[in-house]
């Protein structure tokens, strides 16, 4: 029997690439103003670190997915992707 | 080639309805051709099962600038050389989709019908409909429409002064989210939504162009399969972008108000974005247009000519501005940090001509396009709804006097009932400095800015009501309407609808719709209030079961001195109260479809009666009785009856109630009955003579309720609580 | 007296400011787009409420970078009066000209209502017709109106009396009950060291007239109106 091991999710949640981003757009235009002339593009989004206990990668990394599609992400009109690291064996 | 069905189902046409179009164009239209007019000739832009009943609706008037239908709203002289601009717009299936973003957008939506025509808005209403809030689904509905309310409006700094908050099971899983707005502009500076002018220029003004919300006026609004409507009509979803309307509006509203002389005509790009506005405006002038789609800038790249045409990006304009003035209108714009890109050009003729690096994409003559078919339907009723009508209310127990008060609280807690604050507190209901009346009581009143006068609005309908007698339940939604105006000291000038509706092409459906516009009708007639602009919302269904029939009235009212208003509050003690309208006494049918019936029966049954005459006298006497300063507080009576209305004078008001009338008949019809045509008036005794006299002279019954008093209590007949007791319960949260 | 009120890309409040100081106080009253760089003749500055470029990214991020903020600057460091309102507010703390930062409200929910301000602190040109311990009524109406800072922070403004405006009941007490955003100490409102810049989230511009709810926002005018007389006396 395996001990559960505590994991580090960094999570991403953006709006689908078709969706329009009003903050984004109006972020852009404020970098360009101050001088930041190479701004093509900003895309704006949430970023969450969640730290779980899990069996294993392969089922945290199932665990965030879950959280991602029922609460973190709206489907409707966000996207979402993570990664998934061990932080120290949970004594 | 023939059509296969997967195009016109994408366009929502019908076999016939395209074999009509080949017929009148005398050719197969193409692919961008199709899409134009399936757009044109859905019910959301073209209204193919609603206009001839729309006929129905009394729209002249004295004050009436704007023939119904003819502009992006309603326009009414208010004196002064000022006019009121109003409009309802549904937002329906983009809520039931997304909540926050589409209440969001349906707010942009209606902003901008209203600065399309030069006025500046000073009043959004939002008129809201949920399932249960006990259903999670519904609660995530209801809180994701009040935030989205809230983000978009708050931002633009136009203040959120009423509207309502209604559940029921008849619209679980079918959210209604109607809101309106109300503008004022000069009249001389009123803008048309015409493209006058053969060499005139279109500009487009605001949001770059993306592939948002393509078919949302075809494809989302005529569809009734929950699954496709959440599966494929995902990508219709819309992220608005509320600071930029903000711009816009700001822009728009400077150009109409000191430089009307550059432009001819503004539209905003609403459902079926750059098609629909483009061809009704050169529809209106009878002129047609060419376009060059190169020129409309986009946000994303690779777009079609389809999706140019198509798509239903928010915060963008259609101005229509003088040749010789373009350049000066583009400045204005670039000003206000906005995009304003020329697009094309008026041309003589009927026809919208579509380019795109010089080719032609697409010809479209403007008369077919904007002349879909009209159906006039057999309406026929639901034998099971007509049981629930015709239903015999008189073997229910009445209320257990030792039960009353406790029924009382409960009733107070109802969510249709209880304190709507934790929602409008969300709402900026001050900005611009002219909220008077805040929202919370009937009416909201705001002032016309540089002048004495006042502006009562308010939006009423009781989906019970229509649900069980759709003509009754229709003009009981005028008859309330007008009484929550008049209670202010207004008088109501003008009426914008909103008909929420399911599939009209099942008859029991099409039987409530046209039930309704003729209940509206009769009322408004009544009442001698033209209907000056409205929506229509079909398909409003969910797994074959359609929404509550629910046609919304938004009102506004014109008081002249707006410093001498009248509130719903008890303003002190040492008053007379009275019933005004029908008597105490009420018959058991006065149950029909109440709040009370619900919740002590479990029944959403009976028959809802409208007396269009009492109504009319009602209104006489109560803004007669406001004219010769007799009134210290009106408040009309309507879900939970009586002892709520009364329950209300006292919470909203400074004063506690003793009442000293005995009530006769039974106990449940006479405190909780929802029998139309009654307010609750306080007045100074010294006046009591006066007010018998006009409410004789005005044929309305008057009977003495009892009196405000300085103690916090609150007794009438069996109920007997104190204030504070009423209040933790009508402020106990939805 | 010559107010200049400066309008941002989002900016609302700057009507109704131009309403109280104009058409109820009779004062001179400017609005000055952000694009401006001179306030030369101006006797006061408002940065009143609204949503400048929509709140994306943090309420006031991007407005401190708009080229009337560097005239505003040192219109304050040369003593001027200054008052920020609600963005306002915002905008003063992004830009370093207030302490501290103002955060979503604790109940992550947009609210409009009216509040009890009490007056505290030391004198200041914008409280000087409100006696201390004086209890005032005016509107709020913000999402991010949670006024945060860090401890040596609090401990400065509160040992030095620049906590000017506190949210409190009717009676003046200061409870957490009263307290409708989660601001630290209560805070409503704060002056930089010199006194003459303050900022806070309540509307006095809102509570101007008797008719929309109550005139006790016109006490901050009259207060800087009486200031400048005291400075030409």
């Amino acid at each position: 029997m395996t001990s559960a091991r505590r994991y580090l999710a960094k999570v991403f949640v953006s709006l689908k690439p078709t969706v329009n981003d009003p903050e984004g757009e109006t972020i852009a235009g404020a970098l360009r103003s101050l001088g930041f002339q190479g701004v093509a593009r900003v895309r704006s989004g949430k970023f969450f670190q969640i730290e779980l206990e899990a069996a294993d990668e392969t089922s945290a990394s199932e665990a965030v997915e879950r959280m991602c599609q029922r609460l973190l992400a709206n489907p409707v009109i966000e996207t979402f992707a993570f990664e998934v690291g061990e932080v120290a064996p949970a004594s | 080639m023939p059509v296969d069905q997967s195009a016109l189902d994408a366009v929502a046409l019908s076999r016939e309805e395209y074999d009509l179009l080949v017929e009148r164009l005398g050719r197969e239209p193409n692919e961008v051709e199709l899409g134009m007019f399936g757009s044109l000739w859905s019910e959301h832009c073209g209204y193919k099962n609603s206009k001839p009943l729309l006929r129905l609706l009394p729209s002249e008037g004295e004050r009436v600038l704007t023939r119904a239908g003819a502009e992006n709203a309603g326009a009414l002289d208010i004196g002064d050389g000022l006019c009121v601009v109003l409009k309802i717009e549904s937002h329906n299936h983009p809520s039931a989709i997304e909540p926050y973003q589409g209440a969001a957008t349906g707010v942009g939506g209606i902003v901008r019908d209203i600065f399309a025509m030069g006025a500046y808005p000073r009043a959004i209403l939002d008129s809201l409909r949920f399932g249960p809030p006990s259903d999670p689904q519904s609660r995530y509905l209801f809180e994701g429409v009040v935030a989205g309310i809230g983000g978009y409006g708050n931002c633009l700094g136009i203040p959120t002064v009423g509207g309502e908050t209604f559940f029921s099971e008849g619209y679980r899983g079918i959210p209604l989210v109607n809101a309106m707005c109300v503008g004022i502009a000069r009249a001389d500076r009123l803008v048309s939504a015409r493209a006058e002018g053969p060499g005139n220029v279109l500009l487009l003004v605001g949001a770059d162009t993306g592939r948002d919300g393509i078919h949302g006026a075809s494809g989302l609004a005529s569809r009734t399969d929950p699954e496709a409507r959440f599966e494929e009509m995902r990508p219709a979803v819309q992220v608005g972008n509320p600071f930029l309307e903000k711009l816009l509006m700001e822009a728009c509203c400077e150009l109409a108000a000191e430089h009307r002389d550059w432009i001819v005509g503004m539209q905003d790009l609403g459902a079926a974005g750059l098609t629909s506005s483009v061809v009704e405006c050169c529809a209106r002038a009878g002129t047609g247009a060419v376009l060059d789609l190169e020129r409309v800038p986009r946000r994303e790249a690779g777009m079609t000519p389809y999706e140019v045409m198509l798509s239903e990006s928010q915060e963008r304009m259609l101005v229509i501005a003088k040749r010789e003035h373009v350049d000066d209108v583009r400045e204005l714009f670039k000003r206000w940090e906005l995009h304003c890109e020329p697009i094309g050009e008026v041309t003589a003729g009927d026809e919208v001509v579509v380019r795109e690096h010089g080719r032609v994409v697409a010809r479209v003559p403007v008369r077919i396009a904007t002349q879909p078919p009209e159906y006039r339907r057999e309406g026929r009723p639901d034998p099971a709804i007509l049981a629930l009508r015709d239903r015999d209310l008189s073997p229910l127990p009445d209320l257990d006097p030792a039960r009353a008060s406790e029924m009382f609280l409960a009733l107070l807690r109802r969510p249709n009932i209880v304190s709507k604050r934790p929602v409008f507190r969300q709402y900026d209901h001050q900005v611009l400095a002219s909220t008077i009346i805040p929202p919370g009581g009937d009416a909201s009143l705001i002032r016309v800015p540089g002048t004495n006068r006042g502006l009562a609005l308010t939006t009423d309908c009781n989906g019970r009501f229509c649900y069980l007698d759709p003509y009754a339940g229709a003009a009981l939604a005028v008859a309330e309407a007008a009484r929550n105006i008049v209670c202010t000291g207004a008088w109501p000038i003008a009426v914008t609808d909103c008909l929420n509706f399911g599939n009209p092409e099942r008859p029991e459906v099409y039987f409530q719709l046209e039930q309704a516009v003729r209940g509206i009708a009769d009322a408004c007639r009544a009442f001698g209030i033209p209907v000056v602009s409205g929506n229509v919302s079909l398909y409003n269904e969910t797994e074959g079961r359609a929404v509550y029939p629910t046609p919304v009235i938004g009102m506004v009212g014109l008081i002249e001195d707006v410093a001498r208003h009248t509130k719903v509050g008890f303003p002190r003690a040492g008053l007379q109260v009275w019933l005004a309208g029908a008597p105490l006494e009420q018959p058991v049918e006065s149950l029909a479809g109440s709040e009370y019936l619900e919740m002590a029966h479990g029944l959403v049954a009976g028959r809802p009666r409208v007396d269009l005459g009492a109504e009319r006298a009602l209104l006489g006497f109560l803004l007669a009785a406001h004219e010769q300063g007799l009134l210290c507080s009106a408040h009309d009576c309507s879900e939970g009856g009586l002892a709520v209305a009364l329950a209300e004078c006292a919470l909203l008001g400074s004063a506690g109630f003793a009442g000293t009338a005995t009530i006769p008949g039974r106990l449940d019809a006479a405190l909780f009955g929802e029998s139309g045509a009654r307010a609750v008036i306080a007045a100074e005794r010294r006046d009591a003579e006066r007010l018998r006299a006009l409410a004789s002279a005005h044929g309305v019954p008057l009977t003495l309720l009892g009196e405000t008093v300085s103690e916090p209590e609150f007794r009438f007949g069996p109920l007997g609580a104190m204030v504070e007791a009423l209040r933790e319960a009508y402020e106990a949260g939805i | 007296m010559r107010f200049a009120i400066i309008r941002f890309p989002g900016t609302w409040s700057d009507r109704d400011c131009q309403h109280a100081l104009r058409d109820v106080l009779g004062q001179e009253a400017e609005i000055v787009w952000h694009r401006e760089t001179s306030l030369d003749g101006f006797d006061a500055v408002v940065l009143p409420g609204g949503f400048s470029y929509g709140d994306y990214l943090r309420a006031g991020a991007i407005a401190r970078f708009s080229p009337i903020m560097e005239a505003v600057t040192r219109f304050a460091a040369a003593g001027k009066p200054v008052i920020g309102i609600c963005n306002g507010f915002q905008i003063l703390c992004e830009s370093g000209l207030l302490p501290g930062a103002l955060i979503r409200n604790d109940s992550l929910q947009f609210r409009c209502e009216w509040v009890w301000l009490r007056r505290e602190g030391r004198p200041t040109p914008w409280t000087a017709a409100i006696p201390e311990g004086a209890v005032l009524r005016m509107p709020i109406s913000h999402g991010e109106g949670n006024y945060q800072a860090d401890e040596a922070t609090l401990d400065l403004l509160e040992r030095e009396g620049r906590v000017v405006f506190r949210y409190c009941d009717a009676e003046g007490n200061v409870t957490p009950a009263a307290n409708p955003n989660g601001s630290a100490h209560n805070i409503a409102g704060i002056v930089n060291e010199q006194g003459n810049v303050l900022g806070m989230m309540p509307h006095p511009e809102r509570a101007a007239e008797p008719l929309l709810g109550g005139d006790d926002g016109n006490l901050l005018w009259h207060s800087i109106l009486s200031a400048a007389l005291d400075t030409v006396a």
